[in-house]
């Protein structure tokens, strides 16, 4: 796994507060890690802070799945 | 009207994170004062507080853990912790868990704060300015406005009747108490989760008290000595924080269930001073007509009533202006009635005080005690005539109790609460 897909998803078990083998690349933060409107708003905030980026907010709104956030910050980190 | 009574109590105060370890401190005469140690209050005139102390859970002390998953807590300012925490006690308390859908809906929350999630606004403030728009968090709004207690604890439990918060200051606690035993004597809701919950022991709000001359400043080196009401050498309140949350129900559907009952609301009364944001009015007639207004509803003599809970700040004007009211409510009944201010041992909870102190009042019918005014060495000239229980506390045969709160902005709010014996 590369390091910005294990600090991706350690962000996410923390901030979501989800067992670590339940956050698979696929998984969507809303429809099965429990998310609502407001965490992913936090989430992204905790990616751009951990990986010294910023997200657009047309950006944000298509990271919908763990894969979407390691793809988006490997592309522009 | 119909009949409320009370089936449910919870509490996170300075003293325990529970009611029963509170109730056995206070009554032991301990105090929950020392140094501040939730910001450096080294540069502040007024160095100590009340504070929740925080451990992990045993002996008294307050774990988040055991009342919010630690995602939610990062969500939400302090008082909204213990605000889960007390109603969640209290709710445990009255075996209200799991009301079903149909229960839900006739079941309604009230719990209020007096100043809500400042800590986080003020942090929020900083961000804002040292790190931009970006880094303010989504939950900030949600995690600091005061009625999200009672909105945490609608969700939690499926309570989807009335969903409401008080916010009168240092009232708020009796008021929401008061206001919710309205909603359910008026059929609004047969069962209410009322209180208030406070956690305001940070800069800006120890600041803002302090300028306002409101604080105590002459005894940083023996913080429990600080809170002293009626005490000729009292000079200002000491803040506390933590939360207070009754179960109020409705008697009959109380008794169909075979809810254990503590005591009854009888009588709840309030009034506006009309005179100044901070100041009481010197006559003490907003305190007088909310004591007379609740006695006037609970149809009782004021020789009836046997312990009064004092709003009893320390502060030099309140204190005695409190009295004066309450000598001129009872008459030649003062000399019978117990009159205590359970602030010497807690500090001032602002927005819980009259949530925990009308608590306390209830405590004292059930154990037939009347916690003491610690630190009463020497009374003002004024204050003679009731008995204030100085330093300890006394064993009394209670059946009516008292419970008085006034806020800034001149709001008064009183309780009266009852012994229930089945009738």
């Amino acid at each position: 796994m590369s390091d910005i897909a294990e600090k991706v998803k350690k962000i996410v078990v923390e901030h979501l507060g989800v067992d670590e083998d339940k956050v698979t690349e696929t998984a969507s933060f809303i429809d099965d890690l429990g998310a609502d409107s407001l965490d992913t708003v936090e989430l992204v905030m905790a990616f751009e802070e951990e990986f010294g980026i910023e997200i657009p907010d047309d950006a944000a709104e298509k990271i919908q799945t763990v894969k979407d956030a390691i793809d988006f910050i490997s592309a522009n980190s | 009207m119909r009949r409320v009574v009370v089936t449910g109590m919870g509490m996170v105060s300075p003293l325990a994170s529970s009611l029963d370890e509170t109730w056995t401190r206070l009554i032991n005469g301990e105090s929950g004062a020392g140094r501040i140690t939730k910001f450096d209050a080294e540069t502040f005139p007024c160095k100590i507080g009340c504070e929740v102390t925080l451990g992990d859970g045993t002996n008294g002390t307050f774990n988040p853990d055991d009342w919010m998953l630690p995602k939610d807590q990062r969500r939400v300012d302090d008082f909204i912790v213990y605000g889960m925490a007390a109603a969640t006690q209290a709710i445990e308390d009255a075996g209200w868990t799991d009301p079903g859908e149909e229960e839900g809906l006739r079941t309604g929350v009230m719990i209020g704060s007096g100043i809500g999630g400042l800590q986080w606004i003020a942090d929020t403030a900083v961000t804002l300015k040292e790190r931009g728009l970006r880094r303010v968090s989504p939950h900030f709004i949600a995690g600091s406005i005061i009625n999200l207690v009672s909105g945490n604890v609608s969700i939690k439990y499926g309570f989807r009747g009335p969903n409401h918060a008080v916010v009168t200051a240092c009232a708020t606690g009796t008021h929401a108490i008061g206001d919710a035993a309205r909603l359910v004597a008026l059929d609004d809701a047969d069962v209410m989760i009322a209180g208030g919950a406070e956690g305001t022991i940070c800069a800006v709000a120890t600041a803002g008290f302090a300028q306002a001359r409101a604080l105590s400043t002459k005894y940083n080196d023996t913080p429990e000595k600080a809170s002293r009401p009626w005490d000729k050498d009292r000079d200002g309140f000491v803040m506390g924080e933590g939360s207070g949350v009754v179960v109020l129900e409705e008697l009959e559907h109380a008794k169909a269930r075979g809810a254990k009952i503590y005591a009854e609301i009888i009588g709840y009364g309030m009034s506006g001073d009309g005179y100044h944001v901070t100041a009481p009015a010197p006559d003490g007639n907003g305190g007088y007509r909310a004591m007379e207004a609740a006695v006037k509803r609970a149809g009782i003599s004021t020789a009836d009533i046997d312990y009064i809970n004092a709003h009893g700040t320390s502060t030099p004007l309140g204190d005695e202006i409190e009295f004066g009211a309450v000598k001129r409510l009872l008459g030649d009944a003062a000399g019978s009635v117990a009159m205590s201010s359970t602030k010497s041992a807690i500090g001032h909870l602002l927005g819980a005080a009259g949530a925990v102190e009308g608590i306390f009042a209830i405590k004292s019918i059930t154990d037939n005690i009347v916690p003491p005014t610690l630190n009463l060495d020497n009374p003002s000239d004024s204050c003679f005539g009731i008995n204030l229980v100085p330093h300890t506390a006394q064993e009394k045969d209670v059946k009516i109790a008292l419970s008085n709160s006034f806020g800034f902005g001149g709001t008064n709010a009183t309780i009266i609460v009852k012994e229930y014996n089945g009738d």
